[in-house]
């Protein structure tokens, strides 16, 4: 699914609730605020010093309890492995991967390792129906399975592909993603499991506005070795996880067409209007249900609903 | 044999004059190899052979900063730090710590005046240090060519007789 459609569903999805509920929505907008937590902690992720091991997606697979891999996580023949022609992407079995990228302005490969980055903003937060996802103070996206219903919005409305869709349970499908550690070790003011254990300290755990002036620092200090660019500082508004890398971004697979202010500031309306959301929920179905029965509709909630189930 | 008062002097004098001359090439003495183990968990420790190093390196400061009297390599470095700085601290542990990120750590108030505030800790330290060298003059770089994997570490990574047993079938997408 292209880029272009995602945001117009987003949009879709907004204007339909508006249409539902415009006044709420502006009383909710002027209180609520989605502006980065001032303390919330980050993670600085320096490429230059990856050399692939793997040793995170270990340790991020023993502490949220993931099950067993199909291979070693010694085993570095997954860098060749392509799926419908794209890199590995995480899964609800792996919420970090290492992807190895061969560039043209490097002649030893570059690797980067994906999660979950902890917007400022996070579009999955507002895009969720019912309201399973949470900003904390200390700056993880966390969500609660036991709310989330499978509708897989997020899927869509996450510029970095993260969230994954369990299939295992048809009775309670659920989104999985990493969550920062937060329940394990965040919340107790310990680093994630995966920056923990990096031999080379890739990542740099600590408040994400002292991070910020340390990647300028290092950047500064070693014009040669650094591109210019710290991925994260303003992408989407601004993401928890930022990297700092010695080749141009896009070369280590990175999105550089993402808007610099978040994708949220379209939705914002659109948040206050997910509690009410809540409670015209099964009516809501309800009436998807009696449309698609009944065939043929314009109504915006039936747009929508059949965007939603398209958009994998 | 006897020696009077005289060769006494002379040898002595022989002996500072010899001292005098290694303390000019290398300014402290060092140990021919060091077992390095603090961590030790996931892989063994690492018997390192100090005395082929300091023959295959062209300086102390390649590995030990400034802080063993010698001049250091990196430019930007020495702007602050010339030779004259020899410390009594040269064990990278007593500098780079095992878990700076503890929670402790986390809320020990930063002082003003220290200038170093992105400092790898210990483990990054031997890696960014022995890695970033070896990957330029071609020394070991595979994960256990320095340690070999404990029984944790082989269950830790799923491999050796933890290894999964059907491998691959299908992985996810
Ligand atoms: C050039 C030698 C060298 C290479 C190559 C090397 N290491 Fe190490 N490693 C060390 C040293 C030295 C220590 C410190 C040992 C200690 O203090 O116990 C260490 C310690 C570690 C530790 C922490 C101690 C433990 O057992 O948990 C981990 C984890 C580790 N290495 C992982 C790796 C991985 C993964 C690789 C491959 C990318 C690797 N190392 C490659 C030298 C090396
Ligand atoms: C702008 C000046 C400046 C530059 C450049 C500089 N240092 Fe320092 N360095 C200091 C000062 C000031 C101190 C003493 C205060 C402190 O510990 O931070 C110091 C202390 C140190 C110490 C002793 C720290 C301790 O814990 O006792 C080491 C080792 C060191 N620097 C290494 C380096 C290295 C390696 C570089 C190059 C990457 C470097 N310095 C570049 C100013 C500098
Ligand atoms: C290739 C890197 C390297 C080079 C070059 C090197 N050292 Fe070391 N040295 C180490 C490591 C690693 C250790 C042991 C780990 C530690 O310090 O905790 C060590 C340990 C030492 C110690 C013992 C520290 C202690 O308190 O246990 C001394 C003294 C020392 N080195 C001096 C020197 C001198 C003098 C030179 C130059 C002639 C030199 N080293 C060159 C890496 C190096
Ligand atoms: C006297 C304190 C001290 C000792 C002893 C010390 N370090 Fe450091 N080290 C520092 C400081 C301070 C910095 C931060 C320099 C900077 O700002 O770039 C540093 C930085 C580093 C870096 C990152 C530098 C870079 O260029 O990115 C490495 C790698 C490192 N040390 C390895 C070692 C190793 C290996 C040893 C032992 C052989 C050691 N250090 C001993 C204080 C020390
Ligand atoms: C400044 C460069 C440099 C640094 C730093 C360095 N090494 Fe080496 N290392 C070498 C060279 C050169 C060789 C010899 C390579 C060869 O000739 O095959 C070597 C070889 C080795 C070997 C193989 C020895 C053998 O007998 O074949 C080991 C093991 C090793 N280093 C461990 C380490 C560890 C552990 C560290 C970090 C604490 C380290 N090295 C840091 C330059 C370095």
């Amino acid at each position: 699914m292209s880029k272009i459609s995602r945001r117009k569903f987003l949009a879709g999805s907004m204007a339909g609730g508006a249409a539902v509920m415009m006044s709420p929505a502006k009383k909710a907008l002027a209180s609520g605020s989605f502006d980065g937590f001032p303390d919330g902690m980050g993670v600085l992720v320096d490429l230059t010093r990856c050399v692939g091991c793997r040793t995170c997606e270990a340790a991020c697979n023993k502490e949220q309890k993931l099950p067993d891999p199909a291979l070693p996580f010694d085993d570095y023949s997954v860098f060749d492995e392509l799926h419908l022609g794209q890199k590995r992407r995480t899964t609800d079995k792996a919420y970090t991967v290492v992807n190895r990228y061969e560039t043209e302005s490097s002649t030893a490969p570059v690797y980067r390792k994906i999660q979950c980055n902890h917007c400022n903003e996070p579009t999955c937060l507002t895009s969720c129906f019912v309201n399973a996802y949470t900003k904390t103070p200390e700056g993880a996206v966390i969500y609660n399975p036991k709310v989330c219903v499978g509708c897989r919005n997020c899927m869509i409305a996450c510029p970095f592909h993260i969230p994954a869709y369990s299939y295992d349970s048809v009775l309670n499908p659920v989104i999985k993603k990493c969550v920062f550690c937060y329940d394990t070790r965040l919340k107790n003011g310990k680093p994630p499991a995966c920056v923990e254990s990096c031999p080379q300290q890739v990542m740099t755990f600590g408040k994400r506005k002292e991070l910020l002036k340390i990647a300028h620092e290092r950047i500064r200090k070693n014009p040669d070795k650094y591109v210019d660019q710290i991925y994260g500082e303003k992408e989407v508004g601004g993401t928890g996880w930022f990297y700092i890398s010695n080749v141009p971004f896009e070369e280590a697979g990175f999105d550089q067409d993402l808007p610099k202010e978040p994708i949220i500031n379209n939705v914002k309306g659109f948040l206050a209007i997910v509690p009410m959301v809540l409670t015209i929920w099964p009516a809501l179905f309800t009436g998807f249900h009696l449309l698609s029965t009944k065939g043929k509709s314009h109504s915006h909630g039936d747009e929508n609903g059949h965007d939603g189930q398209e958009g994998q | 044999m006897a020696i009077n008062g005289k060769q006494l002097i002379t040898w002595m004098g022989a002996i500072l004059l010899s001292c005098f001359l290694a303390v000019s090439c290398y300014a402290m003495d060092y140990p021919d190899e060091v077992e390095i183990d603090s961590l030790a968990n996931l892989y063994e420790g690492v018997v390192f052979d100090h005395a082929m190093h300091v023959e295959a390196t062209e300086d102390c400061s390649d590995c030990h900063h400034h802080t063993t009297g010698t001049q250091v390599a990196n430019e930007y470095c020495a702007k602050c730090h010339d030779g004259a700085q020899e410390m009594d601290i040269v064990s990278c542990q007593e500098c780079h710590s095992a878990n700076p990120l503890s929670p402790e750590n986390l809320h020990i108030p930063r002082d003003d005046y220290n200038y170093h505030l992105d400092k790898p800790n210990l483990k990054a330290a031997y890696h960014l240090n022995c890695m970033g060298c070896h990957q330029q003059v071609g020394g070991p770089t595979g994960c256990e060519d320095c340690h070999a994997k404990t029984d944790d570490g082989e269950r830790f990574y799923y491999s050796g007789k933890y290894a999964p047993e059907e491998p691959a079938h299908k992985s996810g997408h």
